[in-house]
């Protein structure tokens, strides 16, 4: 394979930068997947029949931790692919480690959170707005615990072999991926959650 | 776990079809057994990662499809042909039209265009590979796995019986109770992935792999209608993605998305899967201009006319086929604005279109036409298609769509645009790029003859359609009394479908015949082509060129042929890097088989089990570190002369 150190290394082969072009195109399809998610949320959101109505549901408090959480990991995973550049195994290692501890926090608060929705008596059945929510929130939730194994595979991929083209490429995919659903969060945090809350 | 719902009851055919799946499977198993054929299906077909095998694999896949969708057809034309019959009872009925739509859009027309495409398009191009070409072998096993799921329903479970547009709240659990639309959101949202992953796939080979020199502009316009095809693949996908999801957890899990009581919407569907579904029409559709503009160009031995009108059409039929999705339900209330705002959007689309037809009118006059095959099939496409098109304007305008909506007009106006516009297409090009593939072309007597009978039973089988839904005859009608006076034309239209599937019939004859009888081409260029597929071998090595190809005008190889200008820059050749087969896409489409399967049926265990198997494999796939092979610079030297000499590698 022909290795072009001109580039970074992530690009520095024509197959990585294909994969890191066609990751961008697979992105392209993941905002119309979230986009239809969203337009059946708003069409839902005042169906919520004899079930709970966003008002009543929505606490801020752990919202707010998620929000922190997964802006946070946004951050680091940045720090990352910073150190990665510099070629720094372990501080990359420890960055990426963090990064996926706080999507774990994440993770365990959104559970927490539909857990204490169900146990109020707001289930996936109840309505059609708790449908949709649940849904929306669940794929975005499926995404992170996705990338929480994603990225876990990557850690061991860098652990054996070091920063290599291959690894390196794999693990700027991922902070793609990872960058992504914390813009998703975003949308979700102002449409869903703050609206919802007004 | 109750075994009750895996069966069929009480329908004599659907008995027979078992006893002779059943009979199939185990001669076929036999079969591979005996001739000692289980290696060389794993190593060749099974784990290959090679774009032109695994487009062989879609096209037969197609094929197959075919069949299968046309038996259904049969069925429902001999059921519609007497009033009265008494052929197939109504939920059967149901269960046909159902899965003749579904297979012959998702199972037939759009695995067969991507098996062209998956041939073809990184020849045009001139690349070596797709971008990449395992994620390509994983595609054709997800689609591959979708249809065969689609495939068992009607023998274990039931099949889909809604139609295939599924419309809520009848294909909810209420009204439709068997597992057959279960099987619906399963075995398209495999099958769709699958096609999601070849939109991403098709996109960056043809962005990122082109031959040096080949700018946008410079495209053959196959791979233009391609590239544009992907990209709506990419938009539109997605949205089918989340309506069967929302479909799957409706039936499932009881959620309210398009329930009628509890805050569901049972509109919110219809919108879901048009705003997918139209699309999805030009998805099929514009590969089979690019299909028809390549065999224009070269059987009229003239460059096209009106390149660059052709790519804008494309591209802004490509994006009104986004806005026009509400005019599948004009009837359905939704106000006078919404419904002139689609009416507008749809009509539209014909002014493009109409662009398209005259540019290949001019390319055709004064040129040097030949009437091969795929030639007759083109021109058969440009006036059946136009009556398709023109009464697709008929049923655009909202106010008099009141009146054909939901008729057998409607019925004769999607198979006039459908199989010109998407079968004659993909049979053309079939019979077009054969040679390439197999290195002989098809019997032209016999597909001469094979087109006759398809074209004519076509129009014989189709165009009394009109009139009966004119006079009335709504479409998934299972029956009808003799008063209504639908009996004749009904008659008519059954003799059609026979000549159709005999036209059908003479097709498949043909390639058997050829295999065996037709000489082999030598000059690996047949047609006298024009683009860059046809400057390789036939069949291409594994590589397709030994050396890339550097293009310095639209039609490479027609103006390299020309003008002399030569299409490699050097002679020297050198090592070819290439990828290594896997198992591992089939052994994860299997494990898709398995999760959709159980969830199908409820089973919880088995689906967990194999949505961590899934995951599983994902792992291993990220894990593996093979990066392929090399074919050393003295092999392709010897594979290039050996191919010279016209024998096969």
């Amino acid at each position: 394979m022909k290795i072009d150190a001109s580039k970074p290394l992530e690009y520095s082969t024509e197959e990585n930068s294909n994969k890191i072009f066609g990751f961008w195109v697979f992105l392209g399809a993941e905002i119309p997947l979230f986009a239809t998610l969203f337009t059946v949320y708003f069409v839902m959101v005042n169906r919520f029949a004899s079930g709970p109505s966003a008002s009543e549901l929505f606490k801020i408090g752990p919202v707010l931790i998620e929000t922190f959480l997964l802006l946070s990991s946004s951050f680091t995973i940045g720090l990352a692919i910073h150190a990665m550049r510099h070629g720094y195994k372990k501080a990359m290692m420890v960055f990426m480690a963090i990064t996926l501890l706080m999507g774990l926090g994440f993770i365990g608060i959104e559970i927490d959170e539909f857990f204490t929705y169900v146990h109020e008596g707001a289930t996936l059945q109840t309505s059609g707005f708790l449908s949709s929510l649940f849904v929306l929130l669940g794929t975005h939730g499926a995404h992170v615990s996705f990338g929480f194994l994603w990225g876990a595979g990557i850690m061991i991929q860098l652990w054996r072999h070091g920063i290599t083209p291959a690894t390196a490429n794999k693990a700027f995919i991922f902070s793609l991926f990872w960058h992504f659903l914390d813009v998703v969060w975003i949308f979700i945090f102002s449409f869903v959650y703050l609206k919802g809350l007004m | 776990m109750d075994l009750d719902k895996f069966k069929v009851h009480g329908e004599p055919l659907i008995y027979g079809a078992m006893v002779s799946i059943a009979l199939a499977t185990i001669g076929i198993l036999v079969g591979l057994t005996y001739f000692k054929k289980w290696g060389y299906l794993w190593r060749e077909w099974l784990t290959t990662v090679d774009h032109k095998k695994i487009g062989v694999m879609y096209i037969l896949a197609a094929l197959l499809m075919l069949f299968r969708g046309g038996v259904d057809a049969m069925m429902m034309r001999l059921q519609t042909a007497a009033p009265e019959m008494k052929f197939l009872d109504a939920q059967h009925y149901n269960e046909v039209f159902t899965t003749h739509g579904l297979i012959m859009i998702l199972f037939m027309a759009m695995p067969f265009i991507i098996g062209l495409m998956n041939v073809i398009i990184p020849l045009q191009i001139g690349a070596r590979d797709v971008a990449f070409p395992r994620l390509n072998a994983v595609s054709f096993w997800l689609f591959f796995m979708g249809a065969m799921l689609l495939n068992i329903s009607f023998v274990i479970g039931g099949s889909p019986d809604a139609g295939w547009s599924a419309y809520f709240p009848l294909a909810s659990l209420e009204f439709s109770p068997t597992v057959g639309n279960n099987y619906y959101s399963l075995a398209l949202q495999i099958s769709g992935i699958g096609t999601l992953i070849t939109g991403v796939n098709f996109i960056v080979t043809i962005l990122k792999m082109r031959a040096p020199g080949m700018k946008l502009m410079k495209m053959p316009m196959f791979t233009w209608s391609v590239l544009i095809t992907n990209v709506i693949i990419v938009f539109a996908f997605p949205v089918l993605t989340v309506a069967l999801a929302l479909m799957m957890f409706d039936r499932l899990f009881g959620s309210q998305f398009f329930t009628m009581a509890n805050g569901g919407m049972d509109m919110l569907w219809a919108n879901l899967f048009w705003v997918w579904g139209h699309p999805e029409v030009y998805i099929v559709i514009l590969p089979a201009f690019g299909i028809y503009s390549e065999i224009i160009a070269t059987f009229s031995k003239k460059n096209l006319y009106g390149y660059t009108s052709m790519v804008f059409s494309m591209l802004i039929i490509s994006l009104l086929s986004f806005l026009v999705w509400a005019h599948h339900f004009y009837t359905m209330g939704q106000g006078a604005m919404v419904n002139s705002f689609f009416s507008i959007t749809t009509m539209a689309i014909a002014v493009p279109t109409g662009v398209k037809i005259f540019n290949w009118l001019f390319t055709l006059r004064k040129g040097r036409i030949t009437f091969t095959t795929p030639m007759l099939y083109t021109l058969a496409f440009i006036p059946i298609f136009t009556i398709g098109g023109v009464t697709g304007v008929m049923l655009a305008m909202a106010s008099a769509d009141y009146q054909y909506h939901n008729t057998m007009f409607l019925v004769a106006h999607f198979h006039y645009v459908l199989i010109p516009g998407a079968v004659f297409a993909v049979i053309a090009g079939f019979h077009y790029w054969f040679p390439k593939v197999f290195g002989f072309r098809l019997n032209e007597r016999l597909g001469k003859h094979s087109f006759w009978w398809i074209v004519i039973s076509f129009n014989v089988t189709f165009f009394p359609l009109f009139f009966l839904g004119l006079m009335g005859m709504t479409r998934r009608t299972y029956t009808y009394s003799e008063e209504s006076g639908f009996g004749p034309l009904n008659m008519l239209s059954f003799v059609g479908a026979v000549g159709l599937a005999i036209g059908f019939l003479l097709l498949v004859y043909n390639i058997y015949w050829s295999t065996r009888y037709m000489p082999r081409d030598t000059t690996s260029d047949p047609w006298d082509g024009r683009t860059l597929e046809w400057a390789t071998h036939s069949p291409m090595p594994v590589y397709n060129f030994a050396i890339v190809p550097t293009v310095q005008t639209r039609d490479a190889l027609w103006s390299a042929k020309q003008d002399n200008i030569p299409l490699y820059d050097d002679k020297k050749i050198t090592k070819i890097h290439m990828p290594s087969n896997t198992g591992k896409p089939f052994i994860l489409g299997v494990i898709f088989f398995i999760l959709g399967f159980s969830l199908v049926f409820s089973l919880w265990i088995p689906a967990i089990l194999s949505g961590i198997g899934v995951i599983v494999m994902l792992a291993f796939m990220s894990f593996d570190r093979d990066h392929g092979y090399y074919i050393s610079a003295e092999e392709v030297i010897a594979t290039e002369k050996k191919l010279k000499r016209g024998e096969t590698v």
